[in-house]
């Protein structure tokens, strides 16, 4: 069974059906992109992965070490416990806060001590803290950010911004890394720059990743699969080369007419 | 043991000194009666207003309810309180009372906490009239007289003991990993619920622990004033709760304390013009808000303005 398989996904808002009948597997360890142009469902797609919003009809169900689990209708913090973890597309940091906790906040779904250790901080509260900082630290480091953790969020540059929301989202020990247009708003200096990080943190952490981009050279260079999405629907999946080459995807992107010509 | 640092420590030996000089003073009569009662006032303000703090400043949800888990802890203190007039009496009011006013938290905390903004201050609002027009119908409460003659337990020793554990409570509460999630929910509740932050329980549980520490400060005052009546904690009462909190700067400990301690002082010197008392401290406010509208210490806490930038900010 794949890690995530997404059968007949639909999602309407009253009249307008924003992601209609997708089915798409993801197998472990694959790197996977979805485009499509402005308006497509890429965005819902995600937000319906993530919990953000309830499918109207369809599956999409995890499988975690064996045990198959719907995620469809979870709420947020529960897809995140489950194993997704994601960014946005429009920044969201914690943007008042340390770098530092921006991503210990992510790591409080694994925190063990209770409560009463809160309030008369026993020695549980210091052991636990301490390598909790620890740990974010490192992951940190894998960003180049750890010099800056006490920095504010808002701070810092944007193309560091955009790191540190990868790492925060790290921080919740995903299965499934979801990027929502990671490199908008970069350079191709920081493009490039980011698809390495991309392709390393794959490596580093065993992370299954699915990615929305508009930026082709991205999307081209490391994904090994691409799902196509034009009005909601399904049109086109396969590899980089097939994708470049298909015909729907054109005409979606650049017009039924020039394809005729 | 990792708590005895030197910080800590002298964190402590701070405390004893400002009990024992208090006391002492309070002994030989240089405090009379009549700044006992300021005394009494600031403590219970500090409690109110930490424990707001923590609601309304740290995890963002602005309600305007508090007076009503103060008056469930005062009442209940005061009915113990007739009941046993001992002290063992006065702290089992006391924690029947915070107890009391936590269970009402939750179960007030678990509908209303799903609206925002202005929606959930009309809804606190709204709860604590409840309360209120409870206990003005209640034949156990003397309905609208209130009930008089509460034996006074609360001294120097007990506000002390319970204003230092709240703040370290709470305080401890804030720089836990329970606490860090409440401020992401103020921060951006989404991007909280997406890094596996269950906010509706956060947000309970703030509340809870905010009303809980209400209640303590509802049975000190019960017992220190002898005589309470329903209207005592009415809407008024958490509008002076939340000018503490605002001015001494919401997402601020050091400043809610700040901010109590300035608006006592200021409330018992100004009796001197009863006249125009009101507008003087309307005024200030206005004035303050306008030069200082983060409050007086916006988000940092007194200890900040001591570390350098270079140091490493450590746990605690």
């Amino acid at each position: 069974m794949p890690l995530l398989s997404v059968d007949k996904l639909t999602k309407s808002f009253g009249g307008l059906t924003a992601v209609s009948n997708v089915t798409m597997n993801i197998e472990k360890g694959e790197l996977v992109g979805i485009i499509g142009p402005n308006g497509a469902g890429k965005t819902t797609l995600f937000n319906l992965f993530t919990g953000v919003y309830t499918p109207t009809s369809g599956s999409i169900k995890l499988d975690s070490d064996g045990e198959v689990k719907e995620l469809g209708g979870l709420k947020p913090y529960n897809v995140t416990k489950a194993g997704l973890a994601r960014t946005f597309q429009n920044i969201r940091l914690f943007k008042d806060l340390t770098v530092l906790d921006n991503v210990r906040i992510a790591m409080h779904q694994n925190i063990q001590y209770k409560l009463p250790s809160a309030f008369f901080r026993f020695n549980k509260f210091y052991n636990e803290e301490e390598s909790l900082r620890e740990e974010a630290i490192k992951l940190l480091d894998i960003f180049h950010l750890s010099h800056k953790k006490n920095e504010l969020a808002k701070n810092l540059p944007y193309g560091e911004q955009r790191h540190l929301e990868i790492a925060r989202a790290l921080a919740t020990k995903p299965a499934i890394l979801l990027l929502d247009e990671p490199a908008a708003g970069m350079n191709p200096n920081e493009t490039a720059n980011l698809t390495e990080t991309i392709e390393w943190i794959r490596q580093e952490f065993k992370l299954t990743i699915l990615l929305i981009e508009h930026d082709m050279s991205l999307v081209m260079k490391i994904c090994e699969r691409i799902y196509v999405l034009d009005y909601g629907m399904m049109i086109a999946s396969g590899k980089p080369a097939e994708i470049r080459a298909n015909k729907k995807v054109i005409e979606a992107y650049l017009g039924e007419d020039v394809s005729n010509a | 043991m990792k708590a005895l640092t030197k910080k800590n420590l002298l964190i402590l030996g701070a405390i004893l000194l400002t009990f024992t000089v208090v006391q002492g003073l309070i002994s030989v009569g240089i405090i009379n009666k009549f700044y006992e009662i300021t005394i009494a006032m600031i403590c219970i303000n500090i409690i109110l207003a930490v424990s707001l703090n923590l609601v309304t400043g740290f995890t963002g949800q602005f309600s305007l309810g508090h007076a009503g888990f103060m008056s469930i802890g005062a009442y209940f203190g005061a009915v113990i309180n007739l009941q046993m007039e001992s002290t063992g009496g006065f702290l089992l009011g006391i924690f029947a009372g915070a107890l009391a006013a936590t269970l009402v938290g939750i179960l007030i905390g678990i509908p209303t906490l799903r609206l925002k903004g202005d929606y959930l201050a009309i809804a606190t609002l709204g709860m604590a009239e409840i309360i209120r027009v409870v206990f003005l119908n209640l034949d156990i409460t003397n309905g609208a007289a209130g009930l008089s003659g509460i034996p006074r337990y609360t001294n120097w020793l007990w506000l002390c003991f319970f204003t230092v554990a709240t703040v370290l409570l709470i305080n401890n509460f804030i720089k836990s990993s329970y606490g860090r999630a409440c401020i992401s929910i103020r921060e951006d509740e989404i991007a909280a619920e997406s890094m596996g932050i269950n906010t509706t329980k956060y947000k309970v549980m703030a509340f809870a622990i905010g009303a809980f520490f209400a209640g303590i400060a509802g049975a000190l005052h019960s017992s220190y004033f002898y005589f309470i009546r329903p209207d005592i904690f009415g809407f008024l009462k958490s509008i002076d709760i939340l000018i503490i909190v605002v001015l001494g700067g919401m997402g601020s400990i050091t400043g809610s304390i700040l901010a109590a301690i300035l608006l006592a002082v200021l409330t018992t010197y100004l009796q001197a013009f009863t006249a125009v008392r009101m507008i003087i401290y309307a005024l200030l406010l206005v004035v303050i808000m306008i030069f200082r509208p983060q409050g007086i210490m916006g988000t940092k806490e007194i200890s900040d303005l001591f570390k350098s930038k270079k140091k490493d900010e450590r746990i605690g």
